[in-house]
């Protein structure tokens, strides 16, 4: 990986300054446990336990059942290659109020650091290809910081790769709750 | 091949329950059903590539309000075991499906179809509470099932027959 990537941590760190008060985000994997060492509020899901891959179609059914709300979906670029069919089902569906940021690190980060599969690929060209509306790639920490903004604000479905270095020897994440109760306060949150 | 229920049919439960979404990927039976859904213009169909994404999508539909249904064959139903487990026993979301039982009224196009010998304790094995449909009579068990379910805050499942000639 190249050094002139930013830390995942430092780009959720941005991204927990930016987000709006009535957006949900959804993390999962390497995010999820970054974003969980920031203040949590009532509308984020820390998507831990998951079906890996499936943040992004969580995601896409939150969208699609409050289009008036913004669905910021934060995922591994391991993670993305589990459901890449998923890019397909959003801008399929029409889901113009998710906004799609994949933190690609190039390795399987809570299990090791494995490389996956995928370091040869151009995520913002599948999701080019696959009809997003805005894409975005950035690597540089004040990039992503000045651009925020405008990412968050594009028209949608947006998508992000956020290049970012792998966290060597840094744990997983750990589920911050019974799934059922997390459940039952974020219905509450998104349905209040 | 004709199916024991029509689209209008379908269409029909789906509106008398409230369905908002119906989260599908389709097979030659329960795909004739999506004209009719979409027609009706109550419950919207969406689509997605591969059944596993169709729990998750659901579950996300639910938790922020709406009432989705799932709807694939039981082929998908292998597929999905890791989106089963997450979103109805980890998340414990009370997401219903309708699944199509590939072969079970005919082998002819698929002799020795192994549908047949997984389908039913894959269902158990997720400890997924369904009712098996094998004749058009039975329209009404999908409400019923449905509204038990709901009623209990459960997943469940109907499961459709298919192949009928």
């Amino acid at each position: 990986m190249s050094g002139a990537r930013m830390s995942g941590r430092d780009a959720i760190v941005a991204l927990h300054a930016a987000r709006g008060a009535r957006d949900v985000v959804i993390t999962t994997m390497a995010p999820a446990r970054d974003w969980m060492t920031l203040p949590q509020q009532p509308l984020d899901l820390v998507f831990v336990p998951s079906a890996m891959g499936h943040a992004t179609s969580i995601g896409l059914g939150i969208a699609l059942a409050q289009p008036e709300r913004r669905a910021i979906v934060c995922n591994g670029d391991g993670s993305m290659l589990m459901n890449l069919g998923s890019l397909a089902s959003i801008t399929g569906a029409g889901a113009s109020n998710l906004v799609l940021l994949v933190f690609e690190n190039g390795v399987y980060e809570v299990t090791g650091g494995q490389r996956t599969a995928g370091t040869h690929v151009d995520f913002a060209g599948l999701a080019r290809a696959a009809g997003f509306a805005s894409v975005f790639e950035l690597s540089k920490l004040e990039d992503w910081t000045a651009r925020i903004g405008d990412v968050l604000a594009a028209r949608g479905p947006v998508f992000a790769v956020l290049k970012v270095e792998p966290a060597a020897g840094v744990p997983g994440p750990k589920s911050p709750g019974p799934a059922r109760e997390r459940a039952r306060r974020l219905m509450d949150a998104l349905r209040g | 091949m004709s199916s024991l229920f029509s689209g209008e049919q379908i269409a029909g439960v789906l509106d008398e329950l409230g369905i908002t979404h119906v989260v599908t990927v389709p097979d030659s039976t329960i795909g004739q059903w999506q004209s009719a859904i979409e027609d009706r213009g109550r419950a919207r169909l969406v689509r997605v590539c591969r059944e596993g994404e169709s729990w998750e999508v659901a579950a996300g539909l639910y938790l922020a309000g709406a009432r989705p249904i799932v709807m694939i064959q039981c082929t998908g139903l292998f597929e999905s075991g890791d989106a089963i487990r997450n979103v109805l026993h980890d998340w414990k979301l009370p997401i219903f499906a309708i699944i199509g039982y590939r072969s079970y009224l005919n082998q002819e196009t698929l002799p020795g179809d192994t549908c047949l010998v997984f389908t039913e304790p894959i269902l158990d094995a997720w400890r997924i509470d369904y009712r098996l449909l094998t004749e058009p009579t039975q329209l009404a068990a999908i409400a019923e099932h449905h509204r038990a379910c709901a009623s209990e805050g459960k997943p469940g499942a109907i499961v459709v027959a298919e192949g009928k000639a």
